[in-house]
């Protein structure tokens, strides 16, 4: 039988890696995101499950524990917030590079710069765009509520482990620091030894046995012909990641003569805008993307033939509307209603912008 | 009484003619060859038989080019 | 009366030394002269000799032996630049039974790595870490290292390091060793027969040491870097041992309580 608690969404992550079956998490503290590290080391997992928990110097030692404990074959993540994100960078590029699984947790703060300790969700670009240097892709995972905080780590290890990709999951300050009831995943016991031997000793550093060649973990390839095709190769997972990963969820779309794109919390905050909306006669409905990467292109490319304009909210000043923009084509207007800076939009100003930028008024 | 001999065998193809070993070498059994390997290096080269097979030149050479033989030699047979 | 003949000698009953066939069959990158490739040797026979080939995970730096996992027969994770105690923290926390090592050059740990090494080295991690100091950065083009000697000359403190602007050579060896989570510190060196030895058998230690949860080994092995010093090989040992060595002697700097 699942398990039924009230939870924070940083501790409901904490939790659900432990359940998960995760081998290693490495940390380190930063505002709004801490309560991650907190939790765990308050519960010990390396007693019971084996979980290793570890508070590194830095984000960046902390990323580079990430990337240490994958090349092993094993389940590891960490958590930040932005500017822990940015130092983390380096070793986010380097796990893509080389081609290995982990989760990374933002928990998004507002910026740029050290910013403020309020939510945001400025770091749109960052997380789906790369982030670090080279042509490299993330799978982005955008939770809304406190259980897809706990769903998204058990997701988030599977899609990482079948694309050997690092997963980002994108919060923010809202949904990691609320509390709300959360079913608990089932314990999933962590891999044996040969358990990863079997399913990743092709390529892992287990040990070099008799029986195959050496392994190794690098994304170092000097000569430029090889470099291209191995960038081929990335490019070839991230387009079947978008033929076959693409997650998403409609609200009120079957009617709807205007549609609002947002994601995470916000998301949260234009369901009662719909529900305003319509009470006020306007056929609104909501797409929000789960997976920000990929990016949902062909339902809002589906969506431009049935409505009359889209309004993109965002905790910024507009980074998914370019997504939107691209998957409308020019279809119809396509604009963005965004605050920042740790402000968080209410959902009769979210209204008001539809109003006054689509609908005319 | 017994007495060693040595003998060396230089992989001249990779030896990159550093001449570490030419003065590590208490019987001075080294030299550096006046012709060329294909990357362009002169390489090492026996110049005597006074080898006793102590393996300093191949403890110390970098990219581990020397293979070294020893035998004792009854005092008799020399 | 019977001659021995070079022939004679040459039989497979009669081998003395080869190289370890854990050393890949293949040309090293390294210049000619440099110590890396003995240090590579050693290490490997190392492993040999303890039997632990498929129990090693070794992690490679970035500089001159960026490449090493080319050459060393064992799994190797390649590291960012000054990131590798952080890999192996995490390699040997969640493979404890594994013999861990990561090897280094001076930019890599007493430069950019400087929070992974000291860090690492604090906790007590039960990895070894051989540094191979030659007091620049070899694979860049020869620039100023944190360990280039005062007036050394490289080619981002051309009229040599002063001391004024640029700081004083890092012991980070000698620092470490004061740290309690480190349980082997030693300075050794590759360019006679002698040190190559002696290195050998710090590296034994040190594999040994740390797998017995001692904490951090650490294998400080001052080299050369003919190419960036700009003379022959025979000459930058020379050098090397008239200047490298009185700034950063050679010899045990901390060994196990029980010793």
């Amino acid at each position: 039988m699942k398990e039924l608690r009230l939870m924070k969404g940083n501790e409901a992550i904490a939790e659900a890696a432990i359940r998960a079956g995760a081998d290693g998490y490495f940390g380190y503290p930063i505002t709004p995101q801490s309560e991650i590290l907190e939790y765990l080391m308050a519960e010990k997992p390396y007693e019971t499950t084996g979980m290793v928990v570890l508070q590194a110097e830095s984000e960046v030692a902390a990323i580079n524990m990430v990337y240490g404990g994958a090349s092993c074959g094993k389940k590891c993540w960490t958590s930040s917030s932005s500017p822990g994100i940015s130092l983390k960078q380096e070793g986010i590029s380097y796990m893509a590079g080389s081609e290995l699984p982990g989760i990374i947790v933002n928990v998004v703060r507002g910026g740029p710069g050290l910013g403020t300790i309020q939510p945001s969700q400025a770091d749109y670009f960052q997380a789906t765009k790369g982030g670090g240097h080279g042509d490299y892709r993330l799978l982005v995972l955008a939770p809304a509520s406190v259980q897809e905080m706990a769903d998204f780590i058990p997701l988030g290890f599977d899609l990482a482990f079948k694309y050997r990709n690092p997963v980002m999951i994108l919060t923010d300050g809202v949904i990691g620091q609320m509390m709300e009831k959360v079913e608990l995943p089932e314990f999933t016991p962590r891999w044996t030894e040969e358990e990863i031997v079997k399913m990743s000793g092709d390529w892992a550093t287990t040990g070099k046995t008799p029986d195959r060649e050496r392994n190794i973990i690098s994304s170092l390839i000097l000569d430029s012909a090889k470099q291209e095709k191995h960038v081929k190769k990335l490019e070839l997972k991230y387009k079947a990641m978008e033929a076959d990963e693409v997650r998403y969820e409609t609200f009120q779309c079957e009617d709807a003569e205007y549609l609002l794109v947002a994601f995470g919390s916000t998301a949260r905050i234009c369901q009662k805008s719909v529900d305003i909306a319509r009470a006020k006669g306007i056929k609104v409905g909501l797409l929000r993307p789960i997976t920000l990467y990929p990016f949902p292109t062909i339902p809002i490319h589906e969506l431009a033939s049935q409505v009359k304009g889209m309004l993109v909210v965002e905790m910024n000043l507009g980074q998914m509307v370019e997504d939107v923009r691209l998957a409308v084509n020019g279809k119809v207007q396509v604009e963005h209603f965004g605050r920042c800076g740790g402000m968080i939009p209410n959902p009769d100003e979210i209204v008001k912008n539809l109003v006054s930028k689509i609908i005319g008024g | 009484m017994a007495k060693v001999k040595g003998a060396i065998v230089i992989n001249n193809e990779r030896c990159k003619g550093c001449e570490v070993c030419v003065d590590v070498c208490p019987e001075s059994v080294i030299a550096m060859n006046k012709n060329v390997n294909t990357k362009g290096y002169h390489y090492a080269m026996v110049t005597n038989e006074n080898c006793t097979g102590c393996t300093n030149c191949a403890v110390v050479c970098p990219d581990g080019v020397i293979t070294v033989y020893r035998v004792k030699v009854p005092t008799e047979v020399v | 009366m019977a001659v021995i003949t070079r022939e004679d000698i040459i039989k497979p009953e009669n081998l003395v030394y080869k190289r370890t066939s854990l050393l890949v069959d293949c040309a090293l990158s390294y210049c000619p002269g440099c110590g890396h490739g003995t240090a590579h040797r050693m290490l490997m026979e190392v492993i040999e000799e303890m039997g632990i080939q498929s129990k090693t995970i070794g992690v490679a730096p970035v500089g001159c032996s960026v490449l090493a996992y080319e050459f060393l027969d064992i799994d190797v994770q390649q590291a960012a630049h000054g990131r590798a105690p952080a890999l192996a923290t995490a390699i040997k926390r969640l493979m404890p039974e594994k013999y861990v090592f990561t090897y280094q050059g001076d930019g890599d740990l007493a430069a950019i790595g400087t929070a992974e090494t000291i860090h690492a080295c604090n906790r007590g991690e039960n990895f070894v870490i051989i540094f191979i100091n030659n007091g620049i950065y070899g694979m860049t083009g020869g620039q100023m290292a944190p360990t280039t000697l005062p007036h050394m000359r490289a080619s981002t403190c051309p009229y040599g390091r002063d001391t004024e602007t640029m700081g004083n050579p890092l012991k980070i060896t000698e620092l470490v060793a004061t740290l309690p989570g480190t349980c082997y510190v030693t300075r050794q060196a590759v360019h006679t027969p002698g040190n190559v030895r002696k290195t050998k058998k710090a590296l034994r230690k040190a594999f040994e040491y740390s797998y017995a949860k001692k904490g951090v080994s650490l294998v400080e092995i001052v080299s050369n870097c003919n190419s960036g010093w700009k003379m022959t090989p025979v000459q930058s040992n020379k050098w090397m041992e008239e200047n490298m060595f009185p700034y950063y002697p050679l010899g045990d700097i901390k060994v196990p309580a029980a010793e």
